[in-house]
């Protein structure tokens, strides 16, 4: 009974913390740790008759499976080089803005950019498709009927031409997310000391001296930490801007195709439960080592900039 | 003088480049609204356009006549909106305001608690599972309100950080007053608070009534169907959305639909809240982001 005392104890001294976050922990039991056990899909060959506690244990072979398919390069490429595409031209339009937005002197316009810039962000992936179709729809899409003439080009069936898409959507993401992104720069510009401005501007230094020397130097931990964030989410996508906007069509699957669509692919369209979970695991733990990979580097460098 | 005269050319420069930047942003947004608002044979003629070349309100007037199955899906949106960001911030908010303090002896087991969520999932297969043989939430309003958007674990935190920066001393009174936690909570913390739980609110309200990838994988049944996946249907299928009255001359509907401008207008329908709300949304999303910017 005596080792229940300081328990009890606790318990009763705490009683209403505990209760209050009761609700948000059995969420994160159910959302989120329960899954996390619900890997051993991956290594088992689930079926339905016998649960996934008591299918058989088929060991690595569904990732054995995944690796021996075209898929399982295809996906990984797509996923690695449309993220490291975004990560460094999100990095160029959005730094770059918020630059140019706190260079304006006019606080009514410089408001009204900031309005227009965030817009996208509002937009949900469904919108962003219709968006996106306007302009590339086969039929009477803008560009097939008045920018391809024009130019004395041939209309293209845009939804079957996957060699356009990886540009297509570098397009599509960049336009979503650089006018967010900058607004989060463009807060550190502001909040940086005037002082360093004003002592530039005695010694004579130009606007992009100020940008090189002031500016870029003192936002590189912002700068830093928001590219590491992404770096450490390089395997996961964007599910929406790959699924909605291509509209989901199969001859776009080369370009298109990343880890994220395809485990929903493998498990709406072909139930294939061993593989999917398997790609999805990889896709996991390559994110987890990434992220504490990506820390540690951090914490090297600048110890405060570091994510945890 | 000199200097005057270039400063105020480089901002005409800044100017034009902004004004380049607004219209590459807004162009799609006109494409979409000039097409639903254009007669239907003259897109045939000349494909879709920023102006239209002969006005016509057939398309919204074609959806009005449609409007049953478009306003049961703003209802579903809207209810599912509500009720999740409520929930969701009230849930968020019971959780963060205990891992704050730092007399709660188990305050970094339960912050790691939810911090290794943002560090690992199980990924979707085992999530799908848990939420379609555990709970089984398929073709119901939970399917649309419990999964992933709930809390964030990064909401939680976000929270934490700024009621640690609130003073304890606030605490301290309020327990020599006779106060419960839950009364200081509610009472002190929450009224503090209001900047965070905006940026929160207005992040989970947005993420709600964009949701389709919930409708996408667990709603069959048109009960449920959301708003989002009403358009993502039409824009698949415009067949779709007058399939769904599913009424006897359902033929003779589909024969009159100008389908290309009732897609539009379809979008048109799907925008409008978002961009009507956005002057609102637009002060408290920049606030929102300087708080977290300078938090960073």
């Amino acid at each position: 009974m005596k080792p229940h005392k300081p328990i009890r104890k606790f318990l009763e001294k705490n009683k209403v913390l505990l209760l209050m976050m009761l609700p948000g922990f059995l969420y994160l039991i159910l959302n989120n740790y329960i899954p996390m056990f619900g890997v051993i899909i991956a290594f088992k060959n689930i079926n339905y008759a016998q649960g996934i506690l008591g299918s058989d244990w088929v060991g690595f072979k569904n990732f054995e499976f995944l690796f021996n398919t075209n898929d399982a390069y295809i996906i990984i490429r797509n996923t690695l080089l449309y993220n490291s595409g975004f990560i460094i031209i999100n990095l160029i339009f959005s730094v770059g803005l918020a630059v140019l937005l706190n260079e304006l002197r006019n606080k009514l316009a410089a408001r009204f950019y900031q309005s227009v810039v965030l817009l996208p962000h509002l937009f949900s992936a469904v919108i962003l498709g219709y968006l996106v179709f306007a302009f590339l729809s086969a039929d009477y899409g803008y560009l097939n009927h008045k920018v391809l003439p024009w130019l004395g080009l041939e209309p293209m069936n845009w939804y079957n031409e996957a060699k356009a898409w990886p540009y297509i959507l570098m397009i599509v993401n960049t336009w979503k997310s650089a006018g967010y992104l900058s607004i989060i720069y463009l807060a550190a510009i502001i909040g940086l000391d005037k002082e360093y401005y004003e002592a530039a501007l005695i010694d004579g230094a130009n606007k992009w001296k100020q940008f090189s020397r002031i500016t870029l130097p003192l936002i590189a931990p912002v700068i830093i930490t928001m590219t590491l964030m992404q770096v450490g989410r390089i395997f996961f996508s964007d599910f929406g801007l790959f699924y909605q906007v291509p509209m989901n069509s199969g001859s776009l699957l080369q370009t298109t195709n990343v880890i994220d669509t395809y485990v929903y692919r493998a498990l709406i369209n072909m139930g294939d439960l061993g593989m999917s979970s398997a790609a999805g695991l990889f896709q996991s733990i390559v994110g987890f080592v990434l992220i504490l990979s990506v820390n540690l580097i951090v914490r090297k460098v600048s110890k405060e900039n570091a994510l945890f | 003088m000199r200097v005057n005269k270039k400063s105020s050319l480089s901002q005409i420069m800044l100017h034009i480049v902004f004004i380049l930047g607004v219209i590459i942003i807004l162009m799609p947004v006109i494409l979409v609204l000039s097409v639903s608002l254009s007669d239907e044979s003259s897109i045939f003629v000349s494909g879709y356009s920023f102006i239209p070349e002969k006005f016509s309100l057939a398309a919204y007037s074609f959806l009005w006549q449609d409007r049953v199955n478009i306003l049961h899906a703003y209802g579903v949106t809207l209810s599912v909106t509500i009720i999740g960001t409520v929930i969701s911030l009230l849930i968020t908010a019971l959780y963060a305001y205990p891992i704050s303090r730092h007399e709660f002896p188990l305050r970094n087991f339960f912050s790691f608690f939810v911090f290794f969520t943002i560090l690992f999932g199980g990924g979707l297969v085992p999530w799908y599972m848990v939420y379609t043989n555990l709970v089984n939430v398929k073709d119901s309003l939970l399917a649309l309100i419990l999964p992933g958007l709930l809390m964030s674990g990064f909401n939680v935190l976000i929270m934490r950080t700024f009621f640690q920066n609130l003073p304890s001393a606030l605490n301290e009174s309020a327990t020599i007053d006779g106060a419960g936690e839950f009364r200081i909570w509610w009472q002190i913390i929450l009224p503090l608070s209001l900047p965070v739980l905006a940026t929160i609110g207005l992040f989970n309200t947005l993420a709600f009534w964009n949701d389709w990838f919930n409708s996408l994988i667990f709603i069959s049944d048109s009960k449920f169907y959301s708003l989002q996946y009403v358009m993502q249907k039409t824009l698949m299928d415009i067949q779709f959305i007058s399939q769904q009255s599913g009424t006897g001359n359902a033929s003779s509907l589909l024969a009159s639909i100008p389908t290309e401008t009732v897609r539009m207008a379809m979008a048109v329908v799907g925008i409008g809240p978002i961009v009507l709300a956005y002057p609102f949304f637009q002060r408290y999303l920049v606030q929102g982001l300087t708080v977290g910017a300078v938090k960073g």
